[in-house]
């Protein structure tokens, strides 16, 4: 079933790309409302910056690409898995009822209800960001920093990811708490787009060891920007990041088998 | 009059059944408030007095930010998005066979919608807010007046922008697009990205001159005591906006109304 699931994924995908790409002129503007609206935090910063030449330690070049890995992770993930937060909706109307009959895993069919293409601005806007951030840093580039900031990215994305359907999984609890999940995914992007530090020791052993938030991003930009860790952790802390989202994986999914196991069907 | 009374009345009670989502949103605002007053924190001590702003201003103005953001609705508000949504599907019909009046109709649900939020999600950031760090509040009785008021003419003007946003499907059939540039908008000039007092030169006056610093920014001036000008004129600038928000939201509605029965006979 688990070879099957990558196919299922993209006929799922496309069926609602299709349709949203059915009105062109109204997808665009949607596209790029949505760049403009999560653009909004970085002119923030431009905005701060206009007031002082250092943020936590960080320039406005450091803080864009801290920003624009942010932002891309989460832009990615919510991409991907996104939907599911609407599992809530789907229990009370039923509609979950038709989807655990069909022979596509409900799982699938959560995270790519309605697919939304249009929140592709996010990570469109976070990769602008990224280049000039880039452009503008003389980092000595060496194959672990590369490598890292690459994959980074997509651990980063994938701790997001689980974020999303632990979320969804704990509306099998409390079906109306879709917002709480907002905390943690919108809440973490705005959180890792700064430097962490600012916020506080106890805050960074939360972000750390609680909710890893930071592998998210900011221990592989310290890495990369060849800047100290916190907590007197050592710096190569950031190449943990894959492991934490393996990790994270796990988490979400034993949480979405035992949400699911938990079901009742509302009967509506 | 007594039936835009019972509208909001009922409205509010609908509201008040979504137990949950308003305990995770005011829990939502709270965790956003924590991580903004961390970054006000460090702004505030690196610049003192920017915009105007101590420190303990920059801190109320986070907390009231939070609370404020739904009952404005600067996200846009289920109610003016279901009203979008009536418009498309065509069911706006129904609600121009009654003896009502479109627009009043609307902002009664709107009220009862933001009177509700105000309290819970409005409420219980601020509280959490107060516990914690050293707040402002408003010192005496002619000054929480003037909150009130402000705060309700904040939700005026957002009403009528979202009004009209609203109603802009009747000519581009599906109002969603603008939604999403209103929301846009609304981000920047009201005041959420960053209080509009930090934005420099030029831009700041374009922004403290558009309805959205209206909504949010100039009430919170209000309970801070800061607005540029006096209380009085902050009051006047939303005054303003509203008039004009509603007497294009009336003539909207006439022209909207003159629409449907050519089309739809």
């Amino acid at each position: 079933m688990l070879r099957r699931a990558p196919g299922q994924y993209w006929m799922l995908v496309a069926m609602w790309v299709r349709s949203s790409l059915a009105y062109p002129a109204s997808f665009l503007l949607m596209l790029v409302s949505q760049a403009l609206i999560t653009g909004t935090d970085f002119i923030a910063v431009l905005l701060m910056f206009s007031h002082l030449k250092s943020f936590g330690g960080f320039s406005l070049a450091e803080m864009a690409l801290l920003y624009g890995t942010a932002s891309m992770t989460l832009g990615l993930a919510d991409l991907a898995t996104g939907s599911v937060e609407r599992i809530g909706q789907r229990i009370r109307s039923g509609d979950l009822d038709v989807w655990l009959i069909r022979p596509v895993p409900a799982f699938l069919q959560a995270v790519t209800d309605n697919f939304a293409l249009r929140r592709l601005g996010r990570p469109l806007q976070a990769l602008l960001v990224m280049v000039v951030a880039l452009g503008n840093l003389q980092i000595d580039w060496t194959a672990p920093k590369v490598g890292l900031l690459a994959i980074s990215l997509i651990s980063g994305s994938v701790i997001f990811g689980a974020i999303f359907v632990l979320g969804a999984a704990f509306q099998f609890v409390s079906i109306d708490s879709a917002e709480l999940a907002n905390s943690f995914t919108y809440g973490g992007q705005q959180l890792t787009q700064y430097p962490l530090s600012i916020f506080g020791k106890n805050i960074v052993r939360a972000v750390t060891f609680v909710v890893p938030l930071a592998f998210v991003n900011y221990y592989p930009v310290l890495y990369v920007l060849d800047k100290p860790a916190p907590l007197g952790l050592p710096g190569w802390i950031g190449l943990l990041a894959p492991a934490v989202a393996v990790v994270m994986i796990a988490l979400a999914a034993l949480a979405w088998r035992g949400g699911l196991r938990r079901y009742r069907s509302t009967g509506s | 009059m007594g039936v835009y009374w019972a509208i909001a009345v009922r409205s509010f009670r609908r509201f008040s059944t979504y137990r949950i989502a308003t305990l995770s949103g005011a829990f939502t605002n709270t965790v956003f408030g924590f991580i903004f007053c961390g970054v006000y924190l460090t702004l505030w001590h690196s610049s003192p007095g920017l915009g105007g702003y101590d420190v303990s201003d920059a801190l109320t103005f986070v907390w009231l930010q939070q609370g404020l953001l739904a009952p404005i609705g600067i996200f846009g508000a289920t109610t003016t998005m279901e009203l979008g949504e009536r418009v498309r599907t065509g069911e706006i019909a129904v609600d121009l066979y009654r003896p009502t009046q479109l627009m009043i109709w609307w902002l009664s649900v709107d009220a009862g919608r933001a009177w509700f939020q105000l309290l819970t999600r409005g409420g219980a950031p601020l509280l959490v807010g107060a516990i914690v760090f050293d707040l402002n509040f408003p010192s005496s009785v002619g000054q929480w007046l003037a909150v009130v008021v402000g705060l309700a003419f904040g939700i005026l003007v957002s009403f009528g922008v979202r009004y009209l946003v609203a109603l802009s499907g009747f000519w581009i059939t599906d109002s969603r697009g603008l939604e999403s540039l209103a929301m846009v908008l609304s981000l920047f000039f009201s005041g959420t990205i960053l209080p509009l007092v930090v934005f420099p030169g030029w831009i700041g006056a374009v922004a403290r001159a558009t309805p959205w610093a209206a909504t949010l920014q100039v009430p919170i001036d209000i309970w801070l005591g800061r607005n540029p000008g006096g209380t009085t004129s902050g009051l006047g600038f939303q005054l303003f906006w509203i008039v004009v928000l509603f007497l294009a939201g009336r003539l909207a509605t006439v022209f909207a109304t003159r629409k449907v029965v050519i089309a739809g006979g």
